[in-house]
């Protein structure tokens, strides 16, 4: 029985404590604020991206309107703070409580259709939030945008600087990987991953995959609304625009460069989505002289196509290959060893080939 | 007599915008039923089209020869499109071509900012006569323009599919690919036909468009998405239908427009998509089973 639930639950500390340390020498290893900045983003992309990755990556439905899910926590928590006066925690619970009920009512009868019809309900879900935003201009400001969000304030702790968010920011992200982790590897995470394998097959063997969806979906709601809740203070401006349809489609380019399902896939796409932009940002006015600032999505769209083509996967599992074949030698004592837990592992970690593969 | 000569011109502006939406709903549906794919890219054919044209036009060739030119460089562009990024990935998961076909839309949307930039560019109409009127309502020659060509567009599709071989081809694929390959038809050859064909649709329909709205690198994302919930009104796989569900479209955007307000138009027609979805999956006008399970 021992190595039944060896074979299930993946305890390795190893991925959690690497990125712990390289986190915490990170802002001494590189003292600028402008990278510090940018990776309080990458955080932030992280944990939305953790949380469709359990909806897409392991079981199986696609969201094109999780930026909804974003600004209703951004939103709660600007309306919360500046015009409720509450306390900031209590904005950010809102935000998730909001998200949560949303995702609930309009998951029921969405999660119902598949493929393009999901694709589609999803993406008319993102539209009309993203109408109500823009429209109700009593409320979140209109067009001309939500200002003076308050600095997050928790009991007396004040988070102004970029570093502050770092530090508040990363543990979070530490947290949701873990938690994400343990759900996926969990009795829910083996029914999810039978629902994106065939969900015929899986309600015939007594899971209930209508409610495993529209939980999983409540929570990858519930991730994207602390990320919200969380930019709305850290930037102290939000608007319309930062949650249309185009902020969903970019959750969702960032989880598949980085391998959607990969627990540390979106991490990864994350980091990559945020420092190409901006690093295209500097080099094509340098290359293209007229070029204007949003010329960079060509650059995604053209990568994203060729990413999905030729690296279904994303750019995770690939690295690892890469690495593993680099280190090859080094590895191969551990997996002899330990045989049974090893192959379990890896098992685990990449699901989507096993139910991928009868497609 | 205010109020019908009002609901006229609702009537008018409504048929012109949804008989845009037609155009490229139908390139949707050709699509859809053909390979399997969800073409997000369908809103950037019309785009594509309308820039290209407002090109051509400022490089001081003929009305008629630029129109001419920009549906046939739109076609190719679609043509390239399907070699390059639907073929080689027509064996992946609905996501992942779901996908594809939005790298594809942003990747055009880059591509048509860089080379026209982000001020909307606007075309002469087709005939620059007086605006006319009927019972007291207003009605621009381009709106007739924008009727008449795309119903011609329709009937010539029409009789492309049932009155000549290669459409007959199509369709038969769209019945039943398995059967239609024993037969000696390529459905590879009618993927890449049909997906070039719905290029040419969208072309026309971003250049009836352009005089009447403008033409901008991004105004493919919306009409984009409302031909889709034509398409979806109609089934996804009956093209009359989606002609009929983009004419619904327009006329709804249009009275909720000029009887309530213009801020949540795009909210009505995206509620109308979730109903229709929640409620009838196969479409308003479907009898048979679709994918629900």
């Amino acid at each position: 029985m021992k190595t039944g639930i060896d074979l299930l639950y993946n305890r390795s500390l190893k991925g959690p404590l690497l990125l712990l340390a390289i986190l915490l020498v990170l802002p001494i290893v590189i003292p600028s604020p402008y990278v510090h900045g940018m990776m309080v983003l990458v955080g932030l992309y992280t944990i939305v991206g953790t949380g469709l990755s359990m909806l897409m990556g392991y079981a199986g439905q696609i969201s094109l309107g999780h930026a909804a899910f974003y600004g209703m926590g951004a939103y709660m928590s600007a309306i919360c703070t500046v015009k409720l006066g509450w306390p900031a925690l209590a904005g950010i619970l809102a935000g998730i409580l909001v998200a949560i009920v949303i995702a609930y009512i309009i998951g029921v009868p969405a999660l119902k259709l598949t493929e393009h019809y999901l694709g589609l309900a999803t993406l008319g879900f993102g539209v009309i939030i993203f109408i109500f935003f823009k429209q109700l201009k009593s409320v979140t400001g209109g067009l001309d945008g939500f200002s003076g969000i308050p600095a997050l304030n928790v009991f007396g702790i004040e988070f102004v600087t970029d570093m502050d968010y770092y530090y508040l920011v990363w543990p979070l992200v530490l947290c949701g990987i873990l938690f994400a982790r343990n759900v996926i590897q969990s009795r829910v995470g083996r029914a999810l991953r039978s629902i994106h394998g065939s969900e015929v097959a899986s309600n015939a063997i007594g899971v209930n995959s209508q409610t495993y969806k529209l939980q999983v979906f409540m929570m990858s709601a519930a991730y994207a609304a602390v990320a919200g809740s969380l930019y709305a203070h850290y930037i102290t401006f939000i608007s319309p625009q930062l949650f249309e349809a185009t902020a969903s489609i970019n959750f969702l380019i960032m989880v598949i460069i980085g391998g959607v399902a990969n627990i540390w896939g979106p991490l990864v796409g994350a980091m990559a989505f945020v420092f190409l932009s901006e690093g295209l940002k500097e080099v094509i006015p340098m290359v293209i002289s007229n070029a204007g600032g949003e010329f960079e999505i060509v650059f995604f769209g053209i990568l994203l196509v060729a990413l999905l083509i030729y690296m279904p996967e994303g750019l995770l599992p690939s690295l690892q290959k890469l690495v593993g074949k680099q280190f090859g030698t080094k590895k191969a004592k551990p997996v002899a060893a330990t045989p049974v837990v090893t192959a379990s592992a890896e098992q685990a970690e990449t699901p989507v080939r096993m139910a991928g593969g009868d497609k | 007599m205010e109020s019908l000569s009002q609901i006229v011109q609702l009537i008018f502006s409504g048929l012109t915008i949804g008989s845009i939406y037609a155009l490229i709903a139908m390139g949707f549906v050709i699509t859809y039923n053909i390979t399997g794919v969800l073409n997000f890219a369908q809103g950037e054919f019309a785009m594509l089209g309308a820039l290209v044209c407002v090109s051509a036009v400022g490089a001081g060739l003929p009305y008629g020869v630029a129109i001419i030119i920009s549906i046939l460089v739109v076609v190719l562009i679609a043509g390239l499109f399907e070699r390059i990024a639907i073929y080689p990935a027509r064996h992946s998961s609905v996501p992942t071509l779901i996908i594809i076909t939005i790298g594809v839309a942003i990747a055009f949307r880059g591509i048509a900012l860089f080379i026209w930039g982000t001020e909307p560019h606007m075309l002469r109409p087709l005939t620059d006569g007086q605006p006319f009127s009927i019972s007291g309502a207003i009605i621009q020659q381009q709106s007739v323009w924008a009727i008449g060509v795309s119903l011609l567009s329709l009937v010539a599709m029409y009789l492309f599919f049932e009155k000549t071989f290669v459409g007959k081809a199509v369709i038969a694929c769209v019945v039943n690919r398995f059967a239609a390959r024993l037969m000696g038809i390529r459905p590879e050859k009618m993927s890449f036909l049909s997906i070039s064909v719905s290029g040419g649709l969208g072309a026309i329909a971003g250049i009836i468009i352009a005089p009447i709205s403008g033409a901008s690198y991004n105004m493919g994302l919306m009409l984009g998405m409302k031909a889709f919930i034509a398409a979806v009104i109609g089934g996804l796989s009956n093209a009359p239908a989606a002609i009929l569900g983009a004419m619904i479209i327009g006329l709804l955007e249009s009275f909720t427009e000029g009887l309530w307000t213009t801020g949540f138009k795009d909210a009505v027609s995206f509620g109308v998509l979730l109903l229709v979805l929640f409620l009838l999956p196969n479409g308003i006008f479907a009898k048979s089973s679709g994918k629900r399970v």
